[in-house]
């Protein structure tokens, strides 16, 4: 107990990243939430609309879909690591597997997407679909900005741009990508499992 | 500018006094102009045929607009010098287009008056390209293209001079704002004939200029005022201007969305609308905390106390106009009632006053002494009566809006709400309505004689405040 709280005292512990990051995450996780609770608050005004809507969508890419995002986060928490111990040129590999595992993400959602509205399951269908595209589309968007970051941290990492002394952009990046991660945890069963 | 100005960091900065001057010029029309439309509201005839009211209501609402661009653009060449740490690109340019902008707008505004609008459209080519005739975007195709060509020479002379100089975070984020605000005025010249998509694009201009681009003019001209006259760290109000951006931009492209309830969009926008716009005061709000707090951890005491009540002041009135008033109407089943309402004037008054003419009123106080040759302050008796000028403007605001708000209240239960057939018309509806109407022209009249009090501050004579000498001669 006492070590624990020593280690939280102690100087050497700083906020990973840019402190603007933080307050970027704090922001985006509040539009999420709102994003959420209007879900659940209609799934609760209409719950067979939402059930039966529900049983159109296929789970099995949804849990691809959660893997493949995770797996990615993973890559880059590894690479982070790298960096932190001066080994530069493998934390670009690493953020190079992150990206490719986040591009299996995003062939699986637009292939998704386009069944979705080959099937006439489109954003005005109803109430649930609406919602589905909103809150999926939204952080659709966020994966793909992702996808941006991920590779320019890649490049100044190729160019070690970043060592131990010197992370708080890759930090910040990475911490983008993690925040991204979450909100897909939560979208996941919300949308695709509970009834 | 041949004599030296000891109270400017770069001499280039003056030329923001006459955009100032003009813009306080042209403030006094709006509320002119303003006074007329509510005595038209209850006194249908009143100055007609001279003036008929739509004519009014277009010079009230384009005199706003323009004089709050030439706020911006005083603004912007008064500060970024000082935050690029060099003199202005081209003095001379700057100059130039505030001839041109200002024979363009007092034209354009002449030609509202004297010429019947349809003669207006005719006399300037319309046809070739037609914009015009829509709420804020009337101006003839002409005046348009002149605004753009303003906006580029303005956007290339701050734009230069930011390139050669330091980037700081408050310049960074104004000339974004800026060159967002010359990039969506850009829609304003597509018309579609379709009239639900002609609404997509109007909207493009007006929401995301006051909903978007314009938040992060105002933010990085509050973080400024805020390090001057607070003396705070840099570091610290450059993360709340990130916070501020943040939300800023997060919740209101997206709310774009509560422009499009119940006018032919699809009914999507109405959740987007909702969600999104339903955050809008969070910015405004942290806008607040940012002003309030800064003040609390101030470094000195500023002589010029009249700035930093009007730094506090348009944070606290842009929150209750633009987020609160904003908030009360912005939710699809709520709008279904107020949706162009007498709700929607009373958030756009104290929207507009709040957030917009305020902040140009707080850079005015802050850089107009410096400008003028006074020092950091004018004298105390000066101040006192601006101070008085800010408290009879700013209250006469809340109660034009307390006006309109019941108004709106009143209408929406007489003409929107009952479903049995004993709704009344609108024009019966706004019989019933005098009485707010009344009192709104009460509370305009002691608005006009606020800012009567608020110009008549300048008129102290040029000689610098003793304190001011005494830092001078520190300096020195």
């Amino acid at each position: 107990m006492s070590t624990s709280l020593e280690a939280f005292a102690s100087p050497a512990r700083r906020l990973p990243g840019d402190l603007a990051m933080w307050f970027f995450i704090l922001a985006e996780l509040t539009v999420f939430a709102l994003l959420i609770l209007t879900f659940a608050v209609a799934q609760a005004l209409q719950p067979q609309l939402f059930h039966a809507s529900r049983q159109l969508l296929d789970s099995s890419t949804g849990l691809a879909l959660t893997l493949s995002l995770l797996t990615s986060g993973l890559f880059a928490a590894l690479a982070l690591e790298q960096v932190r111990q001066a080994r530069a040129s493998r934390a670009a590999w690493l953020l190079l597997a992150a990206l490719l595992s986040a591009s299996v993400y995003v062939l699986l959602k637009l292939g998704e997407y386009s069944h979705l509205a080959g099937a006439g399951l489109g954003i005005e269908h109803n109430t649930f679909f609406t919602l589905y595209w909103m809150l999926t589309g939204f952080h659709f968007v966020h994966v793909l900005l992702g996808l941006l970051i991920l590779g320019w941290l890649a490049e100044r990492c190729r160019r070690r741009a970043y060592g131990p002394d010197n992370c708080s952009v890759m930090e910040s990046g990475v911490l983008y990508w993690h925040m991204v991660d979450l909100v897909w945890v939560l979208l996941f069963p919300l949308v695709y499992i509970l009834n | 500018m041949t004599i030296m100005n000891p109270h400017l960091k770069f001499q280039s900065q003056a030329v923001a006094k006459p955009y100032f001057v003009f813009a306080l010029m042209l403030f006094l029309g709006q509320i002119l102009f303003g006074l007329i439309m509510g005595l038209q509201y209850v006194v249908g005839d009143f100055l007609f045929p001279l003036i008929p009211f739509n004519v009014a209501r277009m010079v009230h609402t384009n005199l706003l607009i323009v004089w709050l661009l030439f706020g911006f653009m005083g603004a912007a060449y008064y500060l970024i010098p000082e935050e690029a740490d060099r003199e202005l690109h081209s003095p001379k340019l700057a100059i130039i287009l505030f001839w041109v902008f200002a024979a363009a707008g007092v034209l354009t505004i002449l030609g509202y008056l004297f010429v019947p609008y349809a003669g207006l459209a005719k006399m300037t080519g319309n046809e070739l390209l037609p914009t015009m005739g829509r709420e804020f975007l009337e101006q003839p195709t002409i005046t348009k293209m002149g605004i753009v060509v303003v906006a580029l020479g303005f956007l290339y002379n701050i734009g230069m001079t930011l390139l050669k100089g330091r980037k700081t975070t408050i310049s960074m984020v104004m000339m974004t704002g800026l060159i967002g605000l010359a990039v969506f005025f850009l829609f304003s010249f597509y018309n579609p004939e379709n009239l639900a998509r002609d609404k997509y694009y109007w909207w493009f201009v007006v929401h995301l200029w006051v909903e978007g681009v314009w938040e992060l003019i105002m933010g990085a001209m509050l973080a400024f005022v805020l390090i001057k006259v607070t003396g705070v760290d840099r570091e610290v109000v450059e993360k709340w201007l990130y916070v501020i951006i943040a939300m800023a931009l997060i919740t209101g492209i997206l709310g774009t969305g509560h422009h499009f309830f119940w006018i032919g969009a699809p009914a999507v926008w109405l959740w987007v609308g909702s969600i999104f716009s339903a955050m809008e005061p969070i910015p405004f709000f942290a806008m607040v905390l940012f002003a309030f707090t800064m003040v609390g951890k101030r470094r000195r005491q500023h002589p010029n106390r009249a700035a930093t009540l009007w730094a506090k002041g348009t944070t606290v009135t842009a929150f209750f106009g633009a987020g609160v008033w904003g908030f009360l109407h912005t939710l699809a089943p709520v709008n279904f009632y107020t949706h162009g309402s007498q709700l929607t004037a009373a958030h756009g008054h104290l929207a507009f006053y709040g957030a917009y003419a305020m902040i140009v009123m707080t850079l005015i106080s802050y850089a107009m002494p410096r400008l003028r040759g006074l020092g950091e302050a004018p004298d105390e008796r000066s101040q006192t009566i601006e101070i008085w000028g800010f408290w009879l403007m700013t209250l006469s605001m809340v109660a034009i809006t307390l006006c309109l708000t019941a108004a709106g209240v009143v209408q929406v239960m007489l003409q929107r709400w009952p479903t049995d057939g004993t709704a009344l018309s609108f024009m019966s509806t706004v019989d019933q309505l005098a009485v707010f109407f009344w009192l709104r022209l009460v509370a305009g009249l002691f608005f006009l004689v606020g800012l009567l009090c608020y110009l008549y501050s300048f008129k102290q004579r040029g000689r610098a405040t003793a304190r001011d000498e005494a830092a001078l001669a520190v300096s020195a």
